[in-house]
């Protein structure tokens, strides 16, 4: 069981982890996932006491890391498969580790055989492939036979085998009653490892939920409906019908709808008979991928170009996005600019502070979903909170140099898809 | 590898809890079911809302302490190559050294005490023993062990405590075995030596008896347990300084530039102004020291022993190390 609270870590000016809430619990393989550069590895660094949170905390069955009387028999941690001093040999880098918490020494040829490095124990793992690496620092993490453990990106560099491999141990490490908290940056090895993801963007988290429910929540198809523009009165009509028909909508950012929970020749015969007609009706899909994809997109580009394109690309006429007010207000200009969207699904309630939530989630829920937030399984509707996902602006980005780090941007984020009939959801048809 | 039935809340931090009889109706913490599949539990087992009891190891816990750390720092030492070749390149200047110097100056009369002549050997000698000291930690951090280290004993400050004990007591066992060594090649070589009739009077004349070149007991105790102690207590030093910096090279370069620096400078300040920054660098340089366990201090004071030096140099390393502890604690890594 590892339990965050309001985690929170700065390097100076930079802000790597805000506000980090969740839990990983036993019997489960719970995914992390994030683009590079997220703050996952800040995230495994704090829970493992060896970062320093800014402010939150985070505890391991209950006890600070830095207080547990024999960490590695209850946590294990693989890291960085190249955090072993090279001219040691495998068995004596293990052989050193076991000693130091009172492990006897032939558990350290146990978990050399579980890894398959039995061969090569002897050799100095300065000549080891990746893979190998990999190898030896989970057999390091499995030394003690802990109750908890945790794999920053344990899959890199290993091949097919290895992968299978890893993903069967982690399956097998959680069904004996473990918690495994995994961290990669592949949604399609997560989908196929974990139960359960806590998925964070920019230091912040973006989803918590199951496989099966973000699954649920995002790669389920939808219908998209428009209405003319000109007559908004046939619009308000449909969406009267199809609620009746106990179908869900959710406006589009260019005034289409996207309707979930009907097929679509019920849609159509709905329409018919309320009288309404319609511009477009078409199915679309999204698959899990995907929306991962869209949902970690804004951080990835955050992350490898807003500087570059600053200075070379800018148009000379193009507003100065700058600071929270103007982010806020925005996305709310239907036709404006996307910048804020909404990606369905991707509910952050129960990590929110209570203040934060407050202030954005009725606006969200009660405005565009008269459903409310809480009775909202379908995609499209959030479950009860906010999200957060900031696609980027071409051509600025206003949180280049410190949104994270100035308290009043990550709220102002939720904040603006929850204007009514603001633009919403640019994320799923930005294909 | 079995599992075993467990409370649901309780931390396996005690082995013990393990085995104890979950008791019946335990609250699992607020939450805990939402990403659980229900009804795979088996009944009145596992309390997890999940099903599955959480993971105990049949292995038994030992309550770790300074010991396991010792034991693991030495088989850190021991095992890599840096380790042999920083000491077998000291034994063999130091021992080597002596030797040589030895041989050459047999038969003549040397001017100095019998067993000064193992210093120029140490001299060197000793830069290899500042290097392993720095090696021992920053060589963690170089490859990024140091994180590894610490998730496996989140009490930082044992680590460093077996690091510095496990590599001062080899620092010096070895020191002083090459150094006794030495003295022993000495007294050996250059006790045949005839007292001129120059320095009939001089201090030296007292070391001689019936003919021959003999060094005291306290002679003998300063160049091998002292020097052992001193060049120990330097590359205790230098560990400290290395897991200050955390960088081999930056380590290694101060400390060339303590032991180094005091007594370069004061070949450059020549004349009166300076006479005395000049006096106190050679006094309190750290060669000064090491020349004075032999005999043969650098300054006009003939009779030091070096032993103050020791003790000054004994307060620095622990103030050091004070720090060097402190930051460790405090410091990301």
């Amino acid at each position: 069981m590892i339990e965050a609270y309001g985690l929170t870590k700065r390097y100076g000016a930079k802000t790597a982890v805000y506000n980090l809430s969740f839990q990983v619990r036993p019997g489960a393989v719970t995914g992390f996932l994030g683009p590079n550069g997220s703050g996952k590895s800040t995230t495994m660094r704090m829970i493992l006491g060896l970062d320093a949170p800014t402010s939150g905390q985070v505890t391991v069955g209950g006890h600070a890391f830095r207080g547990l009387p024999n960490a590695p028999r209850q946590v294990g941690a693989l890291l960085d498969a190249k955090a072993v001093h090279g001219g040691r040999s495998a068995r004596n880098h293990l052989l050193s580790l076991a000693q130091l918490s009172g492990i006897p020494a032939r558990r350290v040829d146990e978990v050399l055989g579980v890894v398959g490095l039995q061969e090569v124990g002897k050799k100095r793992s300065k000549g080891f492939s990746l893979g190998m690496g990999q190898r030896l620092g989970i057999a390091a993490a499995l030394l003690g036979d802990p109750q908890v453990l945790l794999f920053d990106e344990p899959v890199n560099g290993l091949d097919p085998e290895g992968i299978l491999w890893v993903r069967n141990l982690m399956k097998r490490l959680a069904s004996e009653g473990r918690t495994v908290f995994v961290s990669s940056h592949l949604m399609s090895e997560m989908a196929q490892t974990a139960e359960h993801l806590i998925v964070i963007g920019r230091g912040q988290l973006m989803a918590d939920m199951s496989v099966t429910e973000f699954i649920a929540r995002n790669s389920v198809g939808f219908a998209r409906v428009r209405t003319p523009d000109s007559e908004p009165e046939q619009r308000d009509k449909l969406v009267a019908a199809l609620h009746e028909a106990g179908g869900q909508t959710q406006p589009e950012e260019d005034g289409a709808l996207r309707v979930t929970g009907l097929e679509l020749p019920r849609i159509s015969d709905l329409a018919h008979s309320a009288d309404v007609r319609l511009w477009e009706l078409s199915p679309h899909q999204a698959s899990l991928e995907e929306a991962y994809m869209r949902l970690t997109q804004g951080s990835v580009d955050y992350r490898s170009t807003a500087d570059m394109r600053t200075g070379l690309q800018q148009p000379a006429g193009a507003p100065a996005m700058a600071g929270a007010p103007a982010m806020a207000g925005a996305p709310a200009v239907p036709g404006a600019a996307p910048q804020q969207a909404a990606v369905p699904g991707i509910a952050a309630a129960p990590q929110m502070p209570p203040g934060q939530q407050a202030a954005h989630a009725p606006a969200h829920g009660a405005a565009a979903y008269p459903g409310g937030p809480q009775d909202a399984p379908q995609p499209g509707v959030p479950g009860g909170g906010t999200l957060q996902m900031r696609a980027p602006q071409p051509g600025t980005n206003p949180y280049a140099a410190d949104a994270p780090a100035a308290p009043t941007a990550p709220p102002a984020g939720p904040a603006a898809p929850g204007m009514p009939g603001g633009a919403t959801n640019e994320g799923e048809d930005a294909r | 590898m079995s599992t075993q039935q467990h409370n649901g809340q309780a931390a396996p931090a005690q082995p013990a809890a393990a085995h104890m009889p979950a008791p019946a109706g335990t609250v699992p913490p607020a939450g805990a079911g939402a990403g659980q599949q229900p009804g795979q539990g088996q009944p009145g087992q596992g309390h997890w809302p999940g099903g599955i009891a959480p993971y105990s190891s049949p292995i038994p816990m030992a309550r770790t302490n300074l010991g396991h750390a010792l034991v693991s720092e030495w088989t850190k030492i021991r095992t890599v190559r840096s380790t042999v070749w920083t000491l077998g390149v000291m034994f063999a200047l130091v021992v080597g050294i002596g030797l040589l110097s030895a041989v050459g100056l047999s038969g003549d009369f040397t001017g100095m005490p019998l067993l000064s002549s193992g210093l120029f050997g140490l001299m060197l000698g000793q830069i290899c023993v500042i290097t392993l000291g720095v090696l021992v930690v920053t060589s963690e951090y170089g490859t990024g062990m140091i994180r590894t280290t610490l998730t496996a004993c989140p009490q930082r400050g044992r680590v460093l405590l077996a690091k510095a004990t496990v590599f001062f007591l080899l620092a010096f066992v070895m020191t002083t075995l090459a150094c006794a060594l030495t003295a022993l090649i000495n007294s050996a070589l250059l006790s045949d030596q005839t007292l001129p009739s120059y320095e009939r009077g001089s201090e030296l004349a007292d070391s001689f008896e019936g003919g021959k070149l003999v060094a005291s007991g306290s002679e003998w105790l300063g160049a091998t347990v002292g020097a052992g102690l001193y060049v120990a207590l330097l590359g205790l030093l230098s560990l400290a300084v290395g897991a200050l910096l955390r960088h081999s090279a930056g380590a290694i370069t101060t400390m060339m530039g303590v032991v180094l620096l005091p007594l370069l400078m004061a070949m450059f300040m020549a004349g009166k102004a300076l006479q005395d920054v000049r006096d106190f660098l050679i006094e309190y340089s750290p060669l000064n020291g090491l020349a004075s366990l032999y005999r043969i201090p650098m300054t006009t004071d003939q009779d030091a022993t070096g032993w103050p030096l020791l003790g000054g140099l004994a307060v620095v390393t622990l103030i050091v190390f004070a720090a060097a502890y402190a930051l460790l604690n405090k410091r990301d890594v």
